[in-house]
């Protein structure tokens, strides 16, 4: 008995350590989010924010590879990382103008409008880019 | 025959007719009135300023505008490749000035546009005059735009009474005037512009018009240094609004596009370079930009999970967050990584600051508190209107207000600080003071109309009796200030500001006028009579001047970039005779030229400027020592009390040089200094390592030329 108390006694511990991983990581926070997400957004939404991940990815790409390898020529990672920011700002600017729950702020802002703004700002943010890259 | 010829007449009659006849359509009243207006205050604005040119000429005032005059022909004739490269052998000797990346050149892009456009349509204008009109033609654009700042903070009325007020305000006339060739010139345009795009850009939330407001911050950055000003009060009014609780997704929209946009922008400018990322002016705009990413993610969250979900995520956020920015903050200032606040900006917060460590800041006229006096003078009617402004501001609170409020409060500080920050103040004042106006008008006009003959229920309260002659005699008040608002600017800008500085006027006994040209004459000879690499010693207030006009290679120059080198030169000129002649030598002079005003009464002469010039020295030389120019009792003098190092000093003895034996002035002995209005005290000065070049007419600019060493074994 004192054996079945002792596995008893053990899986106890085995499962506290994974639960309390899991609360460290917050598990269940991430898994209702994902379900509130994929039940909330629609499909053109959560392309745009497929491209955001995508961003966010080569923007920490960047960073990393600047940390470690150092930051000569400055310039030219600035620009590819600015580049980074500011068309994940874009993007993000974008989708609160297009996702219909914010149309009470934004007045008099069709969709076409806000595609068109956002085109706009990323040929002239490439512009600055190209010629910072040096 | 006849049948046509009436027809023709009564064709005619028709036509007179109908012009007889033509009214506006009542609609567009307004917007026929407004359009009038704006023109009226258009053409006011530009005109104002021209008085220097009706009196003297069309001339480049003061010192900086010929630095910015020099570099605009530059780049008009060698073109923009060879002026974003340029490198200036012919100032600093023997260091030179990269003056393609040490120099602002939104103003000279600028005039240099304005050139090239007048002569693509056979406009041949002269250079000089594009230059000297520039400052003019931009207060009229900066009126127009503080039309529609007004007109965005409240409504047209305002925007009609602030371009009014700003078209003659003092405090912006003193840097715009006809010949103020400067960076604030256009600057303050840009400044209106950024922050009405700014505004429209929160109010709207459309990226079409954060994208225009961070293309307004490319024009103040590549403009002037002042553009700190925006990029920290942008982000302190969205911090302003998280703490009204005023958080709105198009306040995130307009900040976080415009800040990345204008950051990438700004760095273009080579003067701004990676500073934009890196100096301590701009961590507050990256902050606010990290911290409203993060506020807009919690938002979005909120939507995403349910109450208490939430609340694990906002504390699991602050620890993990907060933590990151506490040791990625450490780090950098450990390893030095953030520069710390420049030494002109950390005197913006600390006004004592430059005057203990740094005293080239401390000495330049333009960076002294302010007094009340100078307020009063510069604002007139606006210093009584403004707290007026701020109260109706605060009645009637939107996102557009509490930027203006905000705009106010921190520009009324800096002016504090600075007498040159007035500039920034100006506006805010009158969009303020334009607020309180119209206001008030407003208000009173309604009382002012014939109540309809049919008795509906009144609007206006009849427990005050007689409204209408109380709102007369309140609109008739407001009218006679506004007027003697307008006298008292156009005063102002006639007596104090549209002096050129390079010449100058004076009025003789009998009333008649009489011209100091000396500058001109001064740089001029030096221009005919140098040899073309031949270098000038003087001090750096004259620096632009000498190389603007006399086309010569200098020592120093108002930049100011290198404080050793000043302190050389100061030393230099503090030191005797034979000391100097060995620095001399070592800088390779040619030429030292002082400027002297005791037989004129010039007052802002080199020998007022010589304790500077002691203490910048003294400031890098301790051999030079501050204690030793001035009298045991502490004073300045340069009579028979004067010190025997200040009376056998190089500047001394050039400055008085055969000035022992001048008459000045009928009744006082030879000798005696006009502006000191004392006898001086060492009449005889004997010169050994330089003589006499030239003196000009009325002796206010003196050049000598420093004598080659001689020649050993020589003829015995």
């Amino acid at each position: 008995e004192t054996k079945q108390k002792e596995k008893e006694g053990a899986d106890k511990v085995q499962n506290i350590s994974t639960d309390s991983f899991a609360s460290f990581v917050n598990m269940d926070l991430v898994q209702k989010f994902w379900q509130e997400y994929t039940a909330q957004t629609p499909r053109k939404i959560r392309i745009i924010d497929a491209f955001l991940a995508y961003m966010v990815t080569t923007g920490v790409i960047q960073f990393v590879y600047c940390a470690l390898v150092g930051t000569f020529p400055f310039n030219a990672f600035l620009s590819g990382f600015i580049s980074t920011v500011a068309m994940f700002v874009l993007t993000v600017s974008l989708r609160i103008q297009i996702n219909s729950i914010n149309a009470g702020d934004f007045k008099g802002i069709s969709e076409e409008r806000s595609f068109v703004d956002y085109v706009l700002c990323n040929i002239l943010l490439h512009l600055a880019v190209t010629n910072f890259i040096g | 025959g006849s049948f046509d010829g009436g027809r023709r007449r009564s064709t005619q009659m028709g036509f007179l007719q109908s012009v007889q006849n033509f009214r506006i359509p009542k609609k567009n009243e307004s917007v026929f009135l407004e359009i009038v207006i704006l023109g009226c205050i258009y053409v006011l604005a530009f005109a104002v300023r021209l008085f220097s040119i009706l009196r003297f000429e069309s001339v480049i005032h003061e010192f900086d505008p010929y630095f910015n005059f020099r570099t605009t022909k530059y780049l008009v004739s060698q073109g923009l490749y060879k002026f974003w490269n340029w490198f200036d052998d012919e100032s600093w000797y023997p260091l030179g000035r990269i003056i393609g990346g040490t120099v602002y050149p939104g103003l000279m892009y600028t005039s240099a546009i304005i050139f090239w456009i007048l002569n693509a349509i056979s406009l041949n204008v002269n250079i000089r005059n594009v230059c000297v009109l520039t400052a003019p033609f931009f207060a009229s654009n900066t009126a127009i735009v503080t039309y529609l700042f007004g007109k965005e903070i409240r409504d047209t009325e305002t925007g009609l009474v602030a371009a009014a007020l700003i078209s003659i305000v003092p405090g912006y006339i003193s840097r715009s005037v006809a010949g103020s060739f400067d960076n604030e010139g256009v600057a303050i345009f840009a400044l209106i512009l950024t922050f009405y795009l700014w505004v429209k850009s929160v109010n709207t939330g459309s990226l079409f018009w954060s994208l225009l407001c961070s293309l307004a911050y490319l024009y103040m950055a590549a403009a002037w240094g002042g553009y700190i000003f925006i990029i920290n009060i942008i982000p302190l009014y969205v911090l302003v609004m998280l703490a009204c609780g005023r958080f709105s997704q198009r306040l995130y929209v307009a900040y976080t596009s415009m800040y990345i946009l204008g950051t990438i922008f700004a760095m273009q400018i080579r003067f701004i370079g990676f500073q934009a990322v890196q100096s301590s002016e701009h961590m507050a705009a990256m902050g606010v930009f990290c911290l409203l990413q993060l506020v807009n993610f919690l938002s979005w969250m909120r939507t995403m999970l349910p109450g208490d979900h939430f609340r694990r995520l906002i504390k699991l956020v602050f620890t993990v967050v907060g933590s990151t920015t506490a040791v990625a903050v450490a780090i950098m200032t450990a390893t030095g990584y953030i520069s710390p606040w420049t030494g002109r900006f950390y005197s913006l917060l600390d006004p004592t600051y430059a005057k203990e460590h740094i005293p080239i800041i401390a000495s330049v006229s333009e960076h002294q508190p302010t007094t009340w006096s100078s307020f009063f003078f510069d604002l007139h009617l606006l210093v009584f209107l403004f707290p007026a402004g701020l109260y109706f501001c605060f009645r009637k609170l939107n996102d557009a207000n509490i930027f203006a409020i905000l705009y106010s409060v921190t520009s009324v500080y800096f002016a504090g600080v600075m007498v040159r920050l007035m500039l920034v103040l100006a506006p805010a004042a009158c969009v303020l003071s334009a607020v309180a106006v119209s206001s008030t008008l407003k208000t009173y006009m309604g009382h002012l109309k014939k109540p309809k003959a049919v008795a509906k229920k009144p609007k206006v309260d009849n427990t005050i009796p007689i409204q209408r002659e109380i709102a007369l005699v309140a609109i008739a008040g407001l009218t006679l200030l506004l007027c003697l608002y307008t006298f008292h600017c156009t005063w102002v800008t006639s007596e104090a500001y549209s002096s050129p500085s390079v010449v100058l006027a004076a009025k003789q006994g009998d009333g008649s006028r009489v011209i100091f040209d000396d500058f001109r004459e001064a740089y001029y000879w030096l221009k005919m009579n140098t040899a073309p690499d031949a270098k000038i010693m003087s001090w750096w207030d004259y620096g632009y001047q000498i190389t603007g006009m006399g086309n010569r290679t200098i020592i120093v120059d108002n930049n100011t970039w290198n404080n050793t080198h000043i302190a050389t030169v100061g030393r230099a000129m503090s030191s005797t005779e034979p000391d100097a002649y060995k620095i001399m030598r070592m800088l390779d002079v040619d030429y030292v030229l002082v400027v002297f005003g005791g037989l004129t009464g010039y007052a802002s002469d080199d020998i007022n400027k010589f304790l500077w010039m002691v203490r910048i020295g003294g400031g890098v030389y301790p051999v030079i020592k501050e204690a030793d120019y001035l009298t045991a009792n502490g004073e300045y003098r340069i009579d028979k009390e004067g010190t025997p190092a200040m009376l056998n000093s190089l500047m001394y003895k050039m400055c008085y040089y055969r000035f022992g034996k001048t008459m000045t002035e009928y009744g006082k002995p030879a000798g005696y200094d006009r502006v000191r209005q004392v006898e001086i005290g060492n009449k005889d000065v004997e010169l050994e390592y330089i003589e006499e070049a030239y003196t000009t007419e009325h002796w206010i600019v003196r050049i000598y030329k420093v004598k080659p060493e001689e020649n050993r074994w020589a003829a015995a």
